[in-house]
């Protein structure tokens, strides 16, 4: 049997396409709905997964060319193992999350029809596949274009509510203002290609081949930097991202920020390293810095956060800074000739795009089990929920060790990683940047130990403690699908933290193609329990050790302690004397917060107020209390709020232009077509 | 198969957990004897976890599982650690499956659960605990990260066996980036092992305490864990300081070189106890907002130690 | 002594100079303030004497001498006398908070390390990589100017400032001829008197050394 990967992952877009068809037939039986067509994504997720890892591991570049499309400009597609890398991304997270949907969206069908959320979830899902296996300008943007719109309506689902509506909105034009940076850039470089004349520049092997002048180059790569970090959610470029990802269906959000995030970082790898593949420092640099604020601005907004969806989207924010400094570090490196150097920067990078993909698909999935049982994402009303939900709690848990950076899971692998790549920069011949970026180094350190605070927050207050609310609902566990698609998840995160070494030894192909190196012949030289990125001596980390070890010490000492049977009373709580302690007088998320609200307050505007009852009979022994929070980011009307205002001033100008008679519009007409005729004659 | 290795790193994690008590005895009774009190003993530590063992569990009614598998997971992970700082010998064979990086982590995970657990009963204070323990964590892990990048640079390397070997053998004696490095050390050292004037380790007050209010609802072997942990913590940041910083007399392989590094290792510990007293004595706890500028100044000292290496150096 | 380890001292009271000149700019108490400034001159004389001993230039013994008794115990001591005179109990008050503060500090150490660096490439003297850290003390001395409102505090500032360029002098070139370095004392004596009696005006003035009060002379309010 002879079947090359392209055409599995052919074959999983064609079941995708074919599901969302199928849907529409399908739609007075939408239990069977739901059940059909979430069992065919998650096949063709698991064929397109099988598809990418295949290519990965076997370091092929496979290409197809499809006779359909615009006459003479046929479809491209390219299966080389960066795509395959990020097909392995998106395949493996949507496969969790159709199995997560076969029991999330059930619960839906209750209170509404879900027919939409099922087709255009499977056009998102074939969307993703279109974008990465895409070799041509033209077949890129109609993908991108595909998943926009199709993300577009999934955000819109639930559109009753204003803030949706706006949401989508806001997401929609974003989307489109970088979409148009996306295709300007692949103007410029088709048209480099061929000296602006003709159309045959537009595969991406015509762009590979071709050289380019340093001032169009530059153009090309700042606009189509500019179009991805718009849809990666790139501060200050971010602002859609925390309104849209949390109003989605919970496993829409977990897709949207697991995995169509990384189309953009995918997009930014191939244009740079892949498209254009010479560029100075400088380019790596302004991706750097950008990641670098990306980080500690995305985590620090995610603290402030009470919605828990909110936060994790903001947390998104933040991760995607992650992948960027592992990017812009690969991309300083090779511009100055370092492609040892180079791979492993770049390995760290794509190593954390695959963990996000986990972890944030994970913790999105838990929060959709939140709010699945509680209805509920306010964290400040909710408390306690581990005893209610035991298997979402442990798997949440999961996810929020992994972000946090903590070993052995894997997010601490892939910011070990960039560590290394960070404190091997003094390789650098330039004396100034040499000093400059183990800063960077600081940075990452600081937004590590941000995010431990933010998910202590998000997991402490969400689900230790009590019921902050005034009545406790009756809550039950996640049905199995659910708890399945969490499971595979919170395995893939333990497996990717404690095997790293395989993992880099699999991906290893990509750097090959890009930078021109690896880094598994050392990462691995000493087996597969050991991590040695660059030699033995300079740094070596070993996941399975530090696993089997702390669970060795935990083993023998409650096998130890439990020996001799000491009893455990359970008594109420201790009050400290005080009487009648009640839920409300637990530590709730804002509370938790302030000190950091308090130190990074800068960064954010912050208006806050306290309103003490006047009816009291002296300041001492206020009655009642009210006390409100406003925090807002900066960018919003240091950025946007001016755009917003200016195009509206200008729209208010050409409304004026609306008389309203019939004969001024024809006046319009008459007078543009003479005008035409007059350049034109 | 040379069997040395796991022998000298069985008897470092033995030793450490055998003498973290006696430590933290002796920075207690140097302590009395600075402000004329009469002096428990050395060995009063011991007594106290011998005490807590074996007294019963009292737990709230609301704990989950998270309040009952932390003190286990924190007491792991600085066992872990004890075996990580090449304290006894230099090839200890975990040694290499953590570097400093990693250690740092290793504490961050029991501070990780040492919160959750914190905010797991519901009361105000274990809240309030967390809350204050992560942002100062927050704020001192950079500054404890960049004094160690400082040191890795100067090194070449971020395993703590391959530093220990290149500051020892190193043709320096005076390296502004290792001394920089060393002050930034010490005072995130204070924040991250909760003594004043970070945080105060005796206090029952409710208002100032930080890492005891998350303990608070602890009792029986579950505090004991704790309290044995935390001595390890401290013991570990001195021996630390003392390994990356002044690496006399580390054993390279035999066991006549493992006992004198063992006398060595007495010798420091008990002059960073020294050290340790004098600072807690002469200084008073800051408030909790006055600590952004003294773990700035941690975060500074590392940055110049860095900064040094790459102008003076 | 050989060249090596010469070198090794030079830098670290470098890095000495450079951790006072931090601890001035953080430091809230006057006190505080005047110890650290003595330490500096402190460090710097031991340096100037070793580079002298080192490059073999006997009139830098001199200079050393001169920074010792001026800035380590005669200027000190005039500021202690005027501060129990002026009655100067409280902390002093910063413009820009200590934590940002620090951070321009940092910056500006970057700043002077980049500037300096084609200097570095070209000496070849012992002293070359301390040129950096002579002009960020430099720069450290005018950012603590800038940020400090208490005139007590400016003009320590002013007196690091000029410690940074003797350092600059003593790194760069071993040194400026004794003459000037002569007049440059005697400049920083007069100096600290001339601010001494400034002081006492401003103190009766406006009841107070806080310069901002000094606004109020401006004219049309």
């Amino acid at each position: 049997m002879n079947i090359a990967p392209i055409e599995l992952a052919g074959a999983a877009v064609i079941l995708l396409l074919g599901s969302a068809v199928l849907a529409m037939f399908l739609s007075r039986f939408q239990h069977l709905l739901v059940a059909v067509s979430f069992s065919l994504a998650s096949v063709a997720s698991l064929v397109a997964l099988v598809a990418g890892a295949w290519t990965v591991s076997s370091n092929i570049a496979n290409q197809a060319v499809m006779a359909i499309g615009l006459p003479d400009l046929p479809f491209h597609l390219r299966l080389d193992p960066l795509a395959g890398f990020f097909l392995t991304i998106v395949g493996g997270l949507s496969f969790f999350v159709s199995i997560y949907s076969l029991g999330y969206v059930k619960g839906i069908i209750a209170q509404r029809p879900v027919t939409r959320l099922v087709v255009f979830y499977a056009l998102f899902l074939a969307g993703m596949f279109m974008v990465i296996l895409a070799d041509d300008a033209l077949f890129f943007l109609v993908a991108w274009e595909v998943m926009a719109a199709a993300s577009y309506f999934l955000v819109l689902f639930e559109d009753e509510h204003l803030e949706n509506r706006r949401a989508a909105f806001l997401y929609m034009v974003v989307a489109h203002v970088g979409a148009i940076a996306i295709l300007l850039s692949f103007g410029v470089m088709a048209g480099l290609v061929t000296g602006f004349e003709g159309f045959h520049g537009y595969t991406f092997d015509a762009m590979r081949q071709a050289e380019y002048t340093p001032a169009w180059a530059t153009a090309a790569f700042l606009l189509s930097f500019f179009g991805f970090a718009a849809k990666a959610g790139v501060i200050p470029l971010h602002v859609w991202l925390p309104e849209a990802h949390p109003v989605a269906p919970s496993n829409v959000s977990a897709l949207m920020s697991g995995v169509m995030l990384k189309t953009a970082i995918y997009g930014i790898v191939r244009v740079t390293f892949d498209l254009i593949h010479v560029f100075p420092w400088w380019w790596g640099a302004l991706v750097l810095m950008l990641g670098l604020i990306s980080a500690v601005l995305g985590v620090l907004f995610a603290l402030m956060q009470n919605d828990l969806k909110r936060l994790l989207a903001y947390s998104s924010v933040e991760n995607i800074g992650i992948v960027l400094i592992g990017i812009g570090l690969a991309m300083i490196f090779t511009s100055f000739q370092l492609p040892l150097l180079a791979a492993l920067a770049l390995t760290a990078g794509l190593y954390h795009a695959l963990n996000h993909a986990m972890f944030k698909g994970l913790l999105f999935m838990g929060a959709g089990g939140v709010l699945h049982a509680a209805h509920e994402r306010n964290m400040e009303k909710m408390g306690g929920l581990i005893h209610m939900l035991p298997w979402t709690s442990g798997l949440f848990l999961v996810g929020c060790v992994s972000i946090s950076g903590l070993p052995p899971f894997n997010g601490f692998v892939s910011e070990w990683l960039t560590f290394q790549a960070f404190l091997l920069s003094p390789s650098l011949p330039s004396p100034l940047m040499k000093l400059l970026i183990p800063m960077g180094a600081a940075l990452l350190a600081l937004t590590a130990a941000l995010s431990a605070a933010c998910f202590v927050k998000a997991f402490g207050v969400t689900f230790l403690g009590q019921w902050r609310g005034q009545h406790a609902p009756q809550i039950h566990e996640v049905n199995w699908p659910m708890k399945l698609g969490m499971i595979m998840a919170a395995v893939c995160c333990l497996f990717l933290g404690i095997l790293p070494t395989l993992v880099i030894d699999w991906m290893d192909s990509v750097p090959e193609h890009l930078v021109g190196s690896k880094i598994s012949t050392t990462a691995g030289a000493f087996g597969w329990m050991w991590l040695t990125p660059v030699a033995r001596e300079r740094a070596s980390y070993s996941g399975p050790m530090v696993f089997f070890v702390i669970l060795a010490v935990i083993v023998i000492a409650y096998l130890i302690l439990h020996v001799k049977k000491g009893s455990i009373k359970r008594v109420p709580l201790w009050d400290c004397g005080f009487e009648k302690v009640t839920q409300r007088m637990q530590y709730t998320s804002t509370s938790f917060a302030m000190p950091l609200r308090r130190i990074f307050g800068f960064f954010f505007s912050i208006r806050e107020r306290v309103k003490l009852d006047p009816q009291a009979a002296h300041r001492a022994f206020p009655g009642k209390m009210h006390y409100a929070l406003r925090i807002r980011d900066r960018f919003w009307g240091w950025i946007y709020k001016p755009l917003v205002d200016a195009s509206f001033l200008m729209s208010r100008l050409v409304g004026k232009l609306q008389q309203g008679r019939i004969q001024t519009y024809l006046i319009y007409s008459f007078v543009t077509i003479i005008f035409l005729l007059m350049v034109t004659r | 198969m040379n069997l040395y290795p796991f022998a000298a790193e069985m008897l470092q994690i033995l030793i450490i957990l055998a003498i973290a008590p006696a430590f933290v005895g002796w920075v207690r009774m140097l302590k009395c004897w600075l402000q004329g009190r009469t002096t428990a003993g050395l060995f009063q530590p011991y007594r106290d976890l011998m005490k807590l063992f074996a007294k019963d569990v009292i737990l709230a009614e609301n704990a989950s599982w998270i309040f009952r598998f932390t003190p286990y997971i924190v007491f792991g992970t600085a066992t872990l650690a004890g075996g990580i700082i090449p304290m006894l010998s230099v090839d200890l064979p975990l040694a290499a499956s953590a570097d400093a990086i990693v250690l740092v982590a290793l504490f961050a995970i029991a501070r990780f659960f040492t919160s959750l657990a914190g905010m797991d009963i519901g009361t105000a204070f274990g809240g309030m605990g967390s809350s204050r323990e992560m942002t100062i964590a927050s704020l001192a892990e950079p500054a404890m990260l960049m004094a160690i990048f400082t040191v890795s640079l100067a090194a070449g390397s971020t395993s703590l066996s391959q530093i220990v070997q290149v500051v020892f053998s190193g043709q320096s004696v005076l390296r502004p980036s290792l001394a920089f490095a060393f002050l930034a050390f010490v005072l995130v050292s204070l924040a991250e092992t909760g003594r004043i004037p970070v945080d105060n380790p005796t206090t029952h007050l409710e208002l100032t305490m930080i890492h005891e209010a998350m303990l608070l609802e602890y009792s029986g072997r579950h505090l004991a864990l704790f309290e044995w942990a935390g001595m390890m913590k401290l013991t570990l940041f001195m021996a630390l300081g003392a390994v990356l910083f002044f690496p006399w007399g580390i054993g390279t392989g035999s066991i006549i070189a493992s006992g004198l590094a063992f006398v060595f290792l007495l010798l420091k510990l008990a002059a960073a106890g020294i050290v340790l007293v004098l600072i807690e004595t002469g200084l008073a706890k800051m408030r909790l907002f006055r600590l952004t500028e003294f773990l700035g100044s941690a975060f500074l000292m590392a940055t110049l130690g860095m900064l040094s290496f790459f102008i003076l150096e | 002594m050989n060249l090596h380890i010469a070198a090794q001292i030079n830098s670290f009271l470098a890095a000495l100079v450079l951790l006072t000149a931090f601890g001035m700019l953080v430091q809230k108490r006057v006190y505080g303030l005047i110890h650290l400034f003595a330490w500096q001159g402190f460090f710097l004389s031991l340096n100037t004497a070793i580079v002298g001993f080192v490059a073999d230039r006997h009139h830098l013994y001199i200079s050393s001498v001169l920074t010792l008794s001026l800035k380590v115990f005669l200027l000190p001591y005039i500021l202690h006398v005027l501060i129990h005179r002026l009655k100067i109990r409280k902390e002093v008050e910063t413009i820009v908070n200590i934590p940002t503060t620090m951070m321009i500090g940092i910056a500006l150490v970057i700043f002077s390390y980049h500037l300096t660096a084609p200097v570095r490439e070209l000496s070849n003297l012992v002293t070359r990589s301390t040129i950096a850290v002579a002009l960020a003390t430099v720069m450290l001395g005018l950012l603590m100017m800038i940020t400090r409102k208490h005139a007590v505090t400016q003009i320590i500032g002013f007196l690091a400032l000029e410690n940074g360029l003797f350092f600059a002098a003593t790194s760069a070139t071993y040194g400026m001829p004794l003459v000037v370095e002569l007049g440059v004392a005697l400049d920083v004596l007069i100096a600290a008197f001339i601010f001494g009696i400034f002081f006492f005006h401003i103190n009766r003035t406006f009841d107070s050394l806080d310069v901002e009060q000094m606004a109020r002379l401006k004219e049309g309010d």
